[in-house]
């Protein structure tokens, strides 16, 4: 049953990520993107992981690719890239070595058999009783409270330097 | 309950608030034209029918069948989608908005509501931060100076006040502890959440009217400057969706505002529908009274009151519901 809705969803996340780098127009490139990021919030839902899948839209396609379309609409690229974001061998060769390398680290543990990974203390019975939302939360402030503080850290220094840099 | 009558149930409905929310919408430009008119002592529509009130259907025929021009330099397919985009995401967040009790009917209990999610909350936000794209695609796909201006304009607005709109509940999910927009009116049992979190509402209330693009936040749309905003080349049946969907989620805003702050269908004497849609109608007539009342903001000052006055009320609310929540 699973799988019903699983390869409709991870097709469409292949497909719409594939025509972010293909289509020419920056404005459809920047729609397919929100088209992935529909079918990963499909494939949390999936998970059970309703709180994420939500999330997943309101801050990615709702506010972060806004405010991407946003630029790209003010920039005004049209349908042509400009010169030195045009293709280019080097920049090409990077790209490929770096998606092989990727693929690599994901084939191992593919190959090595992975469902026999030992199985964690949050099973789908497990969430339902607590609540995904609230699981979510407990987890954040308890078990991942110093990567949760760092993440936030670098995400304020990040705001302050976009603040230095628009100021100049 | 058989698999059966759960998908009669279901799509029924689906069917009936649909249905009504249409009729609304295509009550509330009559109810609109009345209550402005009335505002600035003249009649509003009288010729069709009595008091105007064949208006809307005149109005929605003569839409249907005008000319449906399309730019030549537009972007044919983003410009065809667009008010379809801007429309669906109005009309689908109903969905997991309570709009009375359990009750039985053909010995079955049915839930009036469409979806009990337990992240309805969050659905809502999520679903109305997509409308945007509606917007921001129609404004440039029409390849028009001001159509692009209007768009953009929107997009800045609605992101910069959605962050307080977000903000803004956050007090009543605090009090709730809940996501679920059925277990947010069952908080409210004793005590409606505009006494509890007053400051909350009133944030709520403003972002809701910029969210919406009304009076007095309408400069996506402002006519003196722009000619008339993104929607500046649309004619024929995709102006009417744009209209459609402004009219829709003053709606489901209106909603919003009645179950998380004045306690959703609770009340007493009269059937809980009849209650969540009094609420309703409340709001709907505070919205329209406003753009009757208030003259527009200028585009500095609605930026510098989203980002330096609301927001920061908004997250000292918060602390201050924290403190409450976790001192009880």
């Amino acid at each position: 049953m699973e799988w019903l809705v699983f390869v409709p969803l991870a097709v469409m996340a292949l497909v719409t990520a594939t025509l972010v780098i293909v289509l020419r127009n920056p404005v459809y490139c920047a729609l397919s993107l929100v088209g992935t990021f529909f079918a990963l919030s499909g494939i949390y839902l999936l998970l059970q992981a309703q709180f994420i899948a939500v999330v997943q839209v309101i801050v990615y396609a709702g506010a972060i690719m806004v405010l991407f379309l946003f630029v790209v609409m003010l920039l005004d690229l049209g349908h042509e890239l400009p010169a030195w974001l045009q293709r280019d061998r080097p920049r090409l060769l990077l790209g490929v070595g770096a998606v092989a390398l990727l693929l690599l680290e994901l084939a191992i543990p593919i190959a090595s058999n992975s469902s026999r990974a030992p199985q964690g203390p949050y099973t789908s019975e497990v969430v339902g009783a607590i609540g995904n939302t609230q699981l979510v939360g407990r987890l954040l402030f308890t078990d991942f409270l110093i990567p949760f503080e760092i993440t936030s850290v670098i995400l304020l220094i990040a705001i302050i330097g976009a603040m230095v840099l628009a100021r100049r | 309950m058989p698999e059966g009558a759960f998908f009669v149930i279901m799509v029924t409905k689906i069917v009936v608030v649909f249905g009504l929310m249409l009729l609304s919408v295509t009550y509330l430009t009559w109810v609109e034209r009345k209550v402005i008119g009335d505002i600035q002592v003249r009649l509003g529509p009288m010729r069709v029918g009595p008091h105007g009130l064949l208006q809307p259907i005149a109005d929605g025929l003569k839409l249907l069948f005008k000319e449906d021009i399309i730019p030549q330099a537009a972007d044919r397919t983003l410009y065809i989608l667009a008010p379809a985009i801007a429309l669906i995401p109005a009309f689908i967040s109903f969905a997991v908005i309570p709009f009375g009790d359990q009750i039985r009917l053909f010995g079955q209990t049915i839930d009036l509501v469409i979806a009990d999610v337990n992240i309805g909350l969050l659905y809502v936000f999520g679903v109305a931060s997509l409308g945007i794209y509606g917007i921001v695609l129609g404004g440039w796909a029409s390849n028009n100076k001001y159509a692009l201006l209007g768009g953009l304009r929107s997009s800045a607005q609605m992101i910069s006040y959605e962050l307080s709109l977000g903000l803004s509940v956050v007090g009543v999910v605090m009090l709730s502890q809940s996501l679920s927009l059925v277990e947010i009116v069952g908080a409210q049992a004793r005590i409606w959440f505009i006494i509890l979190q007053p400051i909350g509402f009133l944030i709520f209330l403003i972002c809701a009217v910029a969210e919406t693009n009304r009076a007095p936040f309408d400069l996506p749309e402002a006519e003196t400057e722009l000619v008339a905003g993104f929607h500046v080349e649309y004619s024929s049946m995709k102006f009417a969706m744009y209209f459609m969907a402004e009219y829709a989620n003053m709606i489901t805003v209106s909603a919003m505002a009645t179950t998380l702050f004045l306690g959703g269908w609770r009340g007493p004497w009269l059937p809980p529908v009849v209650w969540f849609l009094i609420k309703l109608y409340l709001f709907i007539f505070l919205f329209i009274w406003l753009r009757g009342t208030l003259p527009r903001f200028r585009y500095d000052q609605l930026m510098r009151f989203g980002w330096k006055v609301l927001l920061p009320i908004a997250l000292v609310n918060i602390m201050v519901t924290a403190v409450f929540v976790a001192l009880r």
